[in-house]
């Protein structure tokens, strides 16, 4: 491992954010102290992390239905998230958009969407702007393997390819079109490979090794800020929850020997043992981790449910644009 | 304006190239993309010499990708440009209704107002050329349904320029519906830059009898009608709302208060179209001065037909409206 130190750590920590952000928010969800519903990240950490690492706060990504870790890891603030959760006036969204629609433009987090494969067009516009703006940034579409049997994924992807935009396709493929296995809706196992139908490189990533996603992720980001154009990397992972809560096992459309035996490629497990044999960190310092951000997000969840509704006058406000 | 510089009759396709044209030389973060809006200068002619003019980086074609062309207008504004997209024809809008519905229209509300869409999208509309049931369409009220847009039809060449230089101009997504018929239709356009503001209806003919609220390319349909009533003694008030949404409920509500009758007219199908909103509006504001149920006049209920001797049953002209009038007038107590 050539990766410096503080950015080993800072994969860990991005990682772990997203851990702990999310088994609060199941706990949230499934006592019904939050209305709605969420899609949890869970078991895809590495993902999130691994790219984020690469990016600064002027770049842009659109995110998923299963959106909070792009976020988390992305640099968003806890008391916000949670707070949006909860539909306080507090949230990024002022309790208006929700779990689904979680944003913060000032970090270039276009949105989690509830549509699915709405990102790519959108991610593909932001890397226009960057280009057209010659100012060296790059943005980042994630979606899933059935995202990417929708048409606006290969609009955006022929579009990108053909303009050479500083734009990455990162596919999270964790198996599942909701409750649908791969095989099932796609007859090609490496999504990455539809990357040479648009003329751009693809490639196959695991996505339970966080260093792997960063080291390539860092390559297509490089190749992107170069103006040498899109990439389709695939990721592959999986969900340790249910497409909605927290429910992973006992379910009926895969095996719980299935989640067990991704479980035990647990990505931030993976992390941890190669940190600690590496003599980056001790297992002390690695769950001093845990427990500060633990306690930052039972501190963050007390601040939102604290807060307030928004005000009726909120229902009308920001369905347009007003000027001051 | 102080700068005021001449004043010329040129075709409404003129007009919209002009507007296009100065407002490119406005704004550098202002772009044109759409299928073959720069080397062939759109398949209407209405960008013509913009590619020549400002270069591949401004004016651009795209593949034929309708939702990747809305998106690139969704993304590219969220971050700062000022995108102009051309949808080549209204009917296309089905390819792309997801980046329209769910994503341009509600991106600034779901975030909070944390984000800014100036996004403008041109598209053509209309029936009346034998290009049938998927290049004919006027399907407005399917965007004035959806709260976040802005939608306006110009009527006039005037109008035209004015109400795409308002929409450019606006921090909104706007859709600005041009009519495939209209194209040729001369009128008096400034040569300097004006905005007709958004939200204002125009009217066209002053009446004190009747009240006619008619869109885009009903218009001077409407305003012939209104002559051939004029000359059986009826003074006809014709009133063309330019923006659809945000409606000018009062300027129409004010017109009826004053003629006690109104008749509605748009060249979509009349079922659900936005001649049953504006009715409805009327006879919430103005019920007590009705003399007569509000009349609609629109397309019938199918697909437009291609033959020209269907396709000339099926679009509204004077002679609809004409008769609709007298037959409310004849109905009024």
């Amino acid at each position: 491992m050539d990766i410096p130190k503080a950015k080993l750590l800072d994969l860990h920590e991005r990682m772990v954010r997203i851990r702990v952000f999310e088994e609060e928010a199941g706990k949230l969800m499934e006592s019904a102290r939050i209305p709605g519903a969420l899609h949890l990240y869970v078991g895809e950490e590495a993902v999130a992390s691994g790219v984020m690492c690469n990016l600064t706060d002027e770049d842009q990504i659109t995110s998923t239905h299963r959106g909070h870790g792009h976020l988390v890891a992305k640099g968003g603030d806890f008391k916000k998230m949670y707070a949006e959760l909860f539909g306080r006036a507090t949230g990024y969204c002022n309790g208006k958009g929700g779990s689904m629609h979680i944003s913060d433009m000032d970090l270039g987090m276009l949105g989690a969407n509830g549509i699915v494969s709405a990102g790519p067009p959108i991610a593909m516009g932001a890397a226009f702007a960057d280009k057209y703006k010659e100012n060296g940034s790059v943005a980042v579409a994630f979606f899933g393997d059935g995202a990417s049997n929708e048409g606006a994924f290969h609009e955006a992807a022929n579009m990108a390819a053909t303009w050479k935009l500083p734009l990455i396709l990162l596919c999270e493929n964790n198996g599942y079109g909701e409750f649908t296995p791969q095989a099932r809706h796609q007859a090609v196992k490496d999504v990455a490979d539809r990357a040479i139908g648009y003329g751009m490189p693809g490639a196959v990533v695991d996505g339970m090794d966080a260093i792997a996603v960063y080291e390539a992720a860092g390559e297509a980001i490089a190749r992107a800020r170069r103006g040498e154009g899109p990439t389709l990397l695939e990721c592959k992972t999986y969900r340790f929850y249910d497409h909605v809560g927290i429910r992973g096992m006992g379910v009926s459309y895969r095996t719980d020997d299935e989640v067990l035996e991704w479980r035990k490629r647990d990505p931030i497990q993976l992390l941890e043992q190669r940190l600690t044999e590496a003599g980056v960190a001790t297992t002390a310092e690695l769950a001093a981790v845990h427990e500060r951000t633990r306690a930052e997000a039972l501190d963050a969840i007390k601040f939102a449910e604290e807060s307030p509704f928004p005000e009726p006058d909120e229902l009308l406000r920001d369905v347009y644009y007003v000027k001051a | 304006m102080s700068t005021a510089t001449g004043t010329r009759t040129i075709p409404y396709i003129a007009a919209c190239t002009e507007a296009l044209r100065q407002l490119l030389r406005e704004d550098p973060d202002v772009f044109l993309a759409g299928e073959d809006v720069a080397g062939y200068g759109s398949v209407f002619g209405y960008t013509r010499g913009l590619l020549k003019e400002f270069g591949p980086k401004r004016v651009f074609d795209t593949p034929i990708s309708e939702e990747g062309i809305v998106g690139l207008g969704v993304g590219s504004a969220a971050c700062g440009l000022r995108p102009i997209i051309d949808i080549m024809f209204m009917d296309f809008i089905g390819e792309c209704m997801d980046e329209i519905v769910n994503q341009m229209a509600k991106m600034r509300y779901m975030f909070g107002g944390k984000a800014k869409l100036p996004v403008t999208v041109c598209t053509m509309a209309g029936a009346g050329i034998n290009l049938a049931a998927q290049h004919s369409q006027s399907l407005e009220s399917w965007l004035c349904h959806v709260p976040g847009l802005k939608v306006v039809m110009p009527a006039t060449a005037y109008d035209a320029k004015g109400l795409l230089i308002a929409a450019v101009h606006d921090d909104n997504p706007v859709f600005v519906i041009f009519n495939k018929r209209m194209l040729g239709v001369m009128g008096e356009v400034p040569e300097e830059m004006y905005e007709v503001p958004l939200g204002q209806a125009r009217i066209a003919r002053a009446g004190t009898n009747f009240t006619i609220v008619a869109t885009g390319r009903m218009l001077p349909e409407a305003m012939e009608a209104a002559d051939t009533l004029a000359s059986g003694g009826l003074d006809v008030e014709v009133i063309d709302p330019r923006t659809l949404q945000p409606f000018d409920t009062e300027t129409v509500v004010n017109s009826v208060k004053k003629t006690h009758r109104a008749l509605v007219v748009h060249e979509a199908v009349r079922f659900g179209g936005l001649g049953a909103e504006i009715a409805a509006q009327l006879q919430e504001e103005a019920f007590d001065y009705l003399d007569a149920p509000i009349g609609r006049v629109g397309a019938p209920f199918s697909p437009v037909p291609f033959s020209p001797a269907l396709e000339k049953l099926y679009v509204p002209d004077a002679a609809k409206i004409t008769a609709e009038v007298q037959r409310i007038v004849g109905k009024a107590g």
